[in-house]
């Protein structure tokens, strides 16, 4: 062995050593990412509730799931998730860097203010929220309403408010990161383009529109795909935030990830949830694949 | 970019400054209010003032005495640390392997690794599941962890790091006689310290922070991470919210904890992946 070994090339040893480093990654890779999609894919084409075994039943969780008006409710309310809270979180992050980036008195520490929430648990962030939501005397939003003079708002527990109560702190946690990156993306464009046009007399509007944002398309591309596949899979916070886990009320903060869980670890209904994850994955996949278009058009 | 005047003296800039600050005191008054309420005894529970007139540590006294906390803190800490350093180790060997050597099916290995980073958590937990299951990996650290044990995106950014490397370095150390895996070890790894920074601290707080995988995997109590067993204790103490905050005031205070030490490394790493990624 050692003399079979002595008698390769360099690039020959160089090879073998590379299986041998690789071999415990290369593995895990395989059984822990690469063959479970193929299971879900076969799962998501039988009925299994994980005691009996597996009955192929061809494309019936698909017909199924298309004929499901929850399947509908949840579909729809995870692209709530993503229409309103992945522009307002973008805006929002995007303004604050643009002014941010402007000032220089504590800028570290201001920056630091608007990171805190993105590292933070997302369990125990969600039950804070739900304490703010809270009603009278309880509730720090309804005391703050009441002491204004309005009404009391009955938030979580509306079918109309609740998924935006929920996308409250989902966006305010994510602002930070983006905020960070956005600051990078502003600091990288060269001081001469804004010299230059200051010169010609350019308005500050002007120059936001025809060189800050242009020039910004990259980073800007990038935090669309992130958050999107954030507000996609938002988990955590409608779980911790809703009676039971449940994302109610009457389903309306449903979200497909949610719906998934529900379906495979409290009902057991594990083809029609891997069908539902096929979904996920189709979805998150378009989103992707439309960004690297457009990265490539410029 | 840069001024052309004097900011202290323009109102603009101090109009700017103060409204973009007070948006950062907004941002963590939830902070606040939650370590506030995890002070307050009972009867001062729906005085919603920010500092307690008679701050205790009742709750916290209780908290430790009568849930689980402590068990679930050493839960996630170990789990944390034992999954930090696995992608440590695995991701840069992987990365290194994939900048630095040159063989047959290089590439199909490296397009088969960044191919998993498309495929989300949420369409692998079923087979994890059956998987714990059937080699009784449930209510175990090893179930909660073994999915995080290697990540399709530190490999990406360590081969992205090792570039910085000069192969020359590497060449020099073989004729030099030093083992391949001591010129990773002693030669390469040294020089990527930035990104193996960056990489262990999110590795660390992306396990800490985990919910979906730890809550199908775990059962019962005593094998609890931080965020679940948060989530158990506070779905039992539904109407008792200074000890929700002060349950949920121990989950967050190391991850605070953990920032105010690394900001630097922190803000560098995030900007790392996001130009990187």
């Amino acid at each position: 062995m050692l003399g079979w070994y002595r008698s390769r090339t360099v690039g020959q040893k160089q090879a073998v050593w590379a299986w041998i480093f690789l071999a415990l990654p290369l593995f895990f890779f395989v059984s822990i990412r690469l063959f479970p999609t193929g299971y879900t894919t076969y799962v998501s084409l039988t009925d299994w509730n994980l005691l009996r075994p597996k009955a192929f039943v061809g494309l019936d969780n698909y017909v199924r799931l298309w004929n499901d008006p929850v399947f509908w409710q949840v579909f729809a309310n995870t692209f709530k998730y993503l229409l309103i809270g992945m522009p307002i979180s973008l805006g929002l992050s995007f303004m604050v860097a643009y002014y941010l980036d402007q000032v220089r008195f504590l800028q570290g520490t201001i920056r630091a203010l608007y990171f805190i929430p993105f590292l933070t648990t997302a369990a125990a962030m969600a039950w804070v929220w739900r304490w703010f939501y809270q009603p009278v005397p309880i509730g720090i939003f309804n005391l703050i309403l009441v002491d204004l003079g309005f009404s009391q708002q009955p938030f979580l527990r509306s079918t109309s408010q609740a998924l935006g109560s929920i996308l409250a702190p989902a966006i305010w946690a994510g602002l930070g990161f983006q905020i960070v990156v956005f600051l990078a993306g502003l600091r990288a464009i060269p001081d001469t383009y804004y010299e230059a046009a200051r010169i010609d007399g350019v308005g500050r509007w002007t120059i936001l529109r025809e060189i800050t944002l242009p020039l910004l398309r990259p980073t800007i591309l990038f935090l669309v795909v992130v958050s999107s596949i954030g507000f996609l899979r938002i988990f955590d916070k409608v779980y911790n935030m809703t009676v039971d886990g449940k994302g109610g009320p009457l389903n309306m903060t449903r979200p497909l990830v949610l719906n998934i869980y529900q379906l495979a670890f409290t009902d057991y209904r594990m083809g029609y949830a891997a069908a539902q994850t096929m979904v996920l994955f189709v979805v998150l996949l378009a989103v992707t694949v439309i960004q690297l278009r457009a990265l490539r058009s410029k | 970019m840069t001024l052309g005047f004097d900011p202290r003296r323009d109102p603009r800039k101090i109009a700017i400054w103060t409204l973009v600050a007070l948006g950062g005191v907004v941002m963590v008054m939830p902070f606040a209010f939650m370590i506030s309420t995890s002070l307050k005894s009972r009867e001062e529970l729906y005085d919603l003032r920010l500092f307690p007139l008679a701050p205790t540590l009742e709750n916290y006294i209780y908290l430790f005495r009568e849930s689980r906390f402590v068990r679930w803190f050493l839960n996630s800490f170990v789990i944390a640390s034992i999954s930090t350093a696995s992608v440590l180790f695995f991701d840069s060997l992987a990365g290194y392997v994939l900048c630095k050597y040159r063989f047959k099916g290089r590439q199909i290995v490296f397009i088969a690794i960044l191919s998993t980073l498309m495929i989300p958590t949420e369409m692998l937990v079923i087979p994890w599941y059956v998987m714990s299951k059937n080699l009784g990996w449930l209510n175990t650290y090893w179930g909660i962890m073994f999915p995080g044990m290697i990540t399709g995106f530190g490999v990406f950014l360590m081969k992205q790091f090792f570039e910085t490397v000069p192969d020359a370095l590497i060449d020099a150390a073989r004729i030099d006689g030093l083992s391949e895996f001591r010129i990773f070890w002693e030669v390469a790894l040294p020089l990527v310290t930035p990104a193996l920074s960056a990489l262990a601290i999110f590795t660390f707080l992306g396990s800490w922070t985990a919910f979906l995988w730890p809550l199908i995997v775990t059962n019962s109590a005593s094998n609890y991470t931080v965020p679940v067993g948060l989530a158990s204790f506070s779905g039992e103490f539904t109407t008792e919210w200074n000890m929700i905050m002060t349950g949920a005031a121990v989950a967050t205070i190391p991850t605070l904890v953990v920032f105010i030490l690394l900001q630097k490394y922190i803000i560098r790493g995030v900007i790392l992946s996001g130009v990187k990624g």
